[in-house]
Formats: C-alpha cells, structure tokens, sequence
C-alpha cells in the first residue's frame, strides 16, 4: 500500500501539516496543576503536583529538586489492550521525559523536593510520547513551577521516501524513519531527540527542520491554553 | 508597564530598565518571567506576582502550621511549603522542659506562627514569639492557594473588612492560603462560600461588588 | 492518609447540627455527568463525573479460552487504577488493597446482576469465549469511587461493541448486556450517615457500605468496609435509602 498518494498522505494531510490540536489547562480539580491535550486521535492527561518534600529520604538532591514524570498508557488506549503497569517502553519514555522537563525547570530553587508529573495516554495514534511532553509542560506553567520556558514537542519522519510531519499510526509502523523531538522554544535548545530507521544526513536536516516547524505552532497552542484560562482578567 | 498575563519565558525589559524582582530570570542582559502570572513593577523591582504554585514562604509572613511531630527539643510543622519547618523550644511563648514538647502541642495541633528564618538549603524556622501567635482552639481552618491571598485580603484590607462585616465572623489569614475562622455556623457557612468565590475568580475584576452583592443576599435571606 | 484534626473536628461539629460541608442533606448525590463513546480505541467507554470526582472506564475485548467450569460462557475482568494522576495520595506501583477492593465489588456488582449477557460471548463452547476487560481509570478524586467506578463500567459497557470486525469475524454488533446494577456508598461518622461521600467524609469516615440495587429494586451485591460497624437498622435504612436514590441515578445512566 503506497503511503502517499499524489503528494497527500493517508489520512489527507499534506506532508508538512500536524494533525488538529487541541489543548486544555487546567481541567483538574485535585492536581497542583494539570493539562488535557487532544493531538490527532490521541488523548493524554497530565497532572503535576508538587514541589513537595522529596520521599523516601534517599531520592532527595540537597541542591536541587528531583524532577519524577511517569508516562503512562491506559489499558484501553491502544487497540489490542495493553496489560496495565509499567512496561520497558513506558519506562524509557518516563526517564527522557524527566530529563527533558528537567533542563528548563528552576529547579535549584527546590533544593530536598520533588515534582512528580504523571502522564496518562488515554487514547493512543502515534506520537504520544511528544503529547505527552507538550501536555506536560501546561500542566507544570499551570502548576506554578518555575521555569525559563516551556517545553514542547512534535514528531517528524520519513514515509515512502518523503520527509513528513507529525507521523500517524501506519506511518510509524511502515515508514522509514520516525524523529521525536522536544524543544525549548525560545532558544530552540534541544532538550529530547530520538531517531530509528534510516535517513540520510540531509534527510535528517530536512526532518528535523519541519519538527521545529511543527513545534513552532504547537508552542503558539501552548500559550493561547494557558492565557485562556485566565483570559477574563483581560476583561477589564 | 502595564498589568498583564505572562507566561514562563517571556521578556519582561532589559537589566538597565529595571531590577530582576521575584518570579522572574535573568539570562544575559534580559530578564524573563519563571512562571504564569501578572508582571508589575514596584520601586524599580520587576515582579511577577503568580497565579499559582504552592506557598514560598518568606521571613515575617504570619502562617498557620500543623504539628507533624514533637521532638525532645522541638516539633516540626507543616506549613504546607515543600518542606516541614521546624518550631525550637526557645520560639514558643511556654516554658518547655527536655522531652515535654507534646505536653504543650501535640501531631494535629494548629498553630498560628511567623516564618522566622529560611537558610540557603530551605531549611525553615518559625517562631510563636509574637502576640498574635497561638494555638488554634476553636473554629475552623479553611484552605485556598496561596496566590490567592492577596485577593482575600484586598488592597488595604478592603476585601477582608468586606468578609468581616458581612459575615459577623472573626477571620485570621495566614499568608500560606490557609484562613482560621470563628464565628455562628451559617455565619461561617456564608465566609467559606465567600472565600471559595474569591478563590475561583480571584483574577477576575468587579470581585469586590460581587462578594458584596452575595453577603447581602446571604443576610436578607437568613 | 487521615484528615487533619481541624477538618475532622469541623465535620463532627457539622454532623451534629444536622449538616454536610457542602449543604447537601444526609440522602442527597451530587450532580452526575456522564459521556459515552470518548476513547476511540476502546470498545466502549465512558467519562463520569459525581461532583468533582471524575473516572473513565474502558472497554477491551479479546478471544480467549473460557474458565473450566464455565465452558458456555465469557469471561470478564474488572481493574481499578488509582492512578497518581489523581490524588496526591495515589502512588504508581501495583494496585494496592485499596484498588483490589474497588475492583472486586465493582466486579460483583455488574456479575451478579448478569448485567453482561456472558452466555452471548460464546464463541466456541469449551474452546473460544470472548473476554470482556473493564479498565477503569480514576482521574479526579474528590470521594465516593466506589460509587463512580460502578457508574462508569456500566455506562461504558452500555455503548460497548464485540469488535467482530476487527477479529474477522463478520461485523460489529452491540455488547449483549441487560439491566445494569446501580451502586449507592455510604460513610459513617460521628454517629450519622451519608450517602455520595465528598473527599473530607471519605477521609473521616469509620465505617462504609456500598450496596448494588437492580431495576426491581432487588439487592445483587454489597460490601460494608472499614474497620468501624453499623447497626442492622443502619444497614436496612441504607438499603432503604439506595432503592430511592438508584431510581434516579438509572435514568441519568440510560438516558442517551
């Protein structure tokens, strides 16, 4: 089956457009902050809590806090139920996730605490790991953790020979190439990026270019969630 | 500058237009927000007063704690900070001998205290040195966040009168989000919805007519 | 986790005036939302909310082999995560005591009602069964899960489809399921009982009892948790005050 067929993708798209977005701050009633973010056919939650003190006694940094997400996959987000609990891949994508909230959290401001960000896919279609970051990131500015930007992520790729962006599920499972990447977007520090399949260098250029493309929008999305919620302040 | 929204990340004015002030960064000669929040300037200071997060507590800020644990020196107590504080025996208007500490406040015990010091590495001191510093013995403790108390209060105070006269109900705020309360019960039923309005539109304007409006209809009613 | 003296003492206080925290009378619910269908991948799904406590239950369906001395009939499978997501006193990690108990009587709840039709999910007798798996995540916790687990999987499963297409095995049609039970929680404390527990009554309460009424008014499950006791007239009272308040809580769950 051809991926792209006359310059439009499976599902339609063009070869540099993201799929619809849609982002929510602060949906949580018990969480220190959270985040609902639809991407695509994929649904994720995150929730932050914290800074707290940092528990048991032997995680604590004494110059910093330590920064814990979880990613997580509902039994029911994917099509073949996946057993619940943490599984290899979720635990990979909990410890770059961590690190790459990390790099722009103060977080030697919080010497001893801790904050925790739980990350929940409810419904699964590829690239959940960069909706998962994105949701993230709302859901720490919406917590009141101070940070010097705010993370986002976009996936980009290559389908039947063709650089794309934002890849969706038979792109990831056929494709050719699949390139996750998370950014600060004030600087562009690059602050998570994986690769798997194979690129040529210029592929990898021309691919990382239209991630940071999409991460550009998607950053725009970010802050409209955030100053949406406090929008009727400005209705003076 | 005017009042806005901003968010982490945002430039906020150059190091020679104005001093890096709470809630903000500095990178190079910029300084930048750390988190949601409304940016103002005050004596030359460029602040970002947040719209939420936990309490950071600061030396002075009156608080109301929780006792966690007595010690044979000292109780640590939860000022709902990242981190528990520690109330010495030296801080505490009793005379304490060695080992008597839950004699005089006891796990569960509240207090009303004052954050006395806070070293490099967070560690915190309070202190019940000062008059208004006791232990809670009746009403009730009501909890917002923190970033809200500001509204609560009002500027100078006109919030709180407000609540006071309104409800007929004896309100102490402790800077930390959390408000001990006495008064007749539908008295303090009214005063936590109140304070719950204030909470959930704390950002909004026109709040002080609305709280008012609401007291009313609340006294007509009764 | 326990709730903080001045909180407890502020409920008792309350209690004896006759009153809850947020003004509801000892037999009244909080308002209910519930919204079917809002995860693709599953079968069946739905979101429900009882005041600010929100859960969502997932629908997965599989082919398996049927227990041995069920040879006839489906199998099913009920899993609550206490998600840290939710409460600052969730933790990740296997399910602990607590979830196993809200899995186990939501279980019984939608089992003892025959709520799924399981003789329907026969494949191959003896050989082939279809297994029903309800996954329900907690997302909001503000009291009373049992109560809004029980919601969730019935209302999830009430939209649910045996995905026949996706297993080549002809089309999809609708989950075979009859009447659902409706589960109704009480807490105890300071000597009076109320119905929908918010978080504070959750937390200070010493004794709970849930109890699942069918469309008639019949009892098909119940569970009394906690290490406090009620009286047998307590216990009647409650079943008394459940057959009212799942009446009403059935027309909210099965209007569309």
């Amino acid at each position: 089956m051809d991926l792209i067929k006359d310059g439009k993708r499976l599902d339609g798209r063009a070869p540099d457009e993201l799929r619809p977005i849609k982002i929510e701050a602060g949906p949580l009633y018990r969480a220190d902050g959270s985040c609902y973010l639809e991407w695509g056919g994929n649904k994720v939650v995150a929730a932050v809590y914290g800074p707290k003190e940092a528990l048991p006694r032997h995680i604590q940094d004494s110059t910093k806090a330590v920064v814990n997400a979880r990613y997580n996959m509902a039994s029911f987000s994917v099509e073949d139920r996946k057993r619940p609990g943490p599984d290899r891949r979720s635990q990979e994508i909990s410890k770059i996730t961590s690190e790459a909230l990390e790099n722009v959290i103060l977080t030697e401001m919080f010497p001893r605490a801790m904050i925790d960000v739980c990350i929940e896919v409810l419904d699964a279609e590829a690239g959940t790991r960069c909706a998962g970051i994105t949701a993230a990131a709302v859901a720490l500015a919406d917590a009141g953790i101070p940070m010097r930007d705010i993370p986002v992520a976009c996936a980009a790729g290559k389908v039947d020979g063709v650089v794309v962006l934002d890849l969706v599920g038979e792109e990831d499972k056929k494709g050719d190439a699949d390139l996750p990447v998370a950014i600060a977007p004030r600087n562009e520090d690059i602050l998570l990026l994986q690769m798997d399949g194979h690129m040529t260098p210029s592929e990898f250029d021309e691919a990382l270019d239209l991630a940071l493309k999409g991460c550009r929008t998607v950053s725009k999305l970010q802050k409209e969630a955030l100053l949406k919620k406090y929008k009727t302040f400005e209705e003076e | 500058m005017e009042r806005k929204i901003v968010i982490p990340g945002t430039l906020l004015g150059k190091t020679d237009g104005g001093k890096q002030g709470r809630g903000t960064f500095r990178e190079g000669d910029n300084i930048y927000s750390s988190r949601l929040g409304i940016v103002e300037e005050r004596s030359g200071y460029i602040n970002v007063i947040p719209l939420s997060g936990v309490y950071d507590p600061v030396v002075g800020d009156a608080i109301i704690g929780v006792v966690e644990e007595a010690s044979k020196m000292s109780w640590m107590v939860d000022i709902g900070a990242p981190y528990p504080a520690m109330l010495r025996v030296e801080e505490v208007p009793w005379r304490v001998e060695f080992g008597e500490t839950s004699r005089f406040l006891k796990t569960g015990d509240v207090i009303v205290a004052n954050v006395l010091f806070i070293n490099e590495a967070k560690n915190i001191d309070i202190s019940m040195r000062d008059k208004h510093c006791r232990k809670v013995d009746e009403g009730i403790i009501v909890e917002i966040q923190p970033s809200k108390v500001p509204r609560v209060i009002g500027k100078s105070g006109s919030m709180v009168s407000l609540l006071r006269e309104g409800t007929g109900c004896w309100i102490f705020i402790g800077q930390n989000g959390r408000i001990w309360i006495k008064g007749k019960d539908n008295q303090v039923a009214t005063l936590v919805e109140a304070i719950k309005i204030i909470e959930k539109e704390a950002h909004r304007s026109g709040l002080t007519d609305r709280i008012s409006k609401f007291l009313k209809s609340k006294s007509e009613s009764d | 986790m326990g709730i903080s003296s001045v909180k407890r003492d502020y409920l008792y206080r309350l209690a004896k005036d006759g009153k809850r925290p947020d003004g509801r009378a000892f037999d009244e619910y909080r308002p209910i939302k519930i919204e079917r269908g809002v995860i693709n991948m599953a079968e069946g799904s739905a979101k429900v909310s009882i005041g600010n406590t929100t859960v969502l239950a997932g629908i997965k369906m599989d082919i398996g082999e049927p227990y041995p001395d069920t040879p006839e009939q489906g199998a099913m499978s009920t899993a609550v995560e206490l998600i840290p997501l939710a409460s600052p006193d969730f933790e990740s990690g296997p399910p602990r005591a607590n979830a196993i108990e809200l899995s186990r009587v939501v279980d019984r709840g939608i089992r003892e009602s025959k709520f799924i039709d399981l003789e329907k999910l026969c494949i191959e007798s003896g050989e082939k069964v279809w297994i029903v798996f309800i996954d329900i995540h907690v997302l909001d916790y503000d009291g009373n899960l049992f109560d809004a687990c029980s919601l969730a999987a019935s209302a999830a499963l009430l939209s649910a489809k045996v995905p026949n297409g996706r297993f080549e095995m002809g089309e999809d049609v609708p989950m075979p399921v009859g009447d659902p039970p409706i589960s109704c929680t009480f807490v105890k404390y300071n000597g009076v009982i109320a119905v929908d527990p918010s978080l504070d009554e959750d937390e200070a309460a010493e004794a709970r009892y849930t109890v699942a009424i069918d469309k008639n008014g019949d009892i098909r499950a119940m569970q009394k948790g906690l290490s406090g006791s009620f009286t047998v007239e307590e216990i009647k009272k409650n079943i008394n005050t459940a057959r009212v308040i799942s009446k009403d809580i059935r027309k909210v769950l099965l209007e569309d």
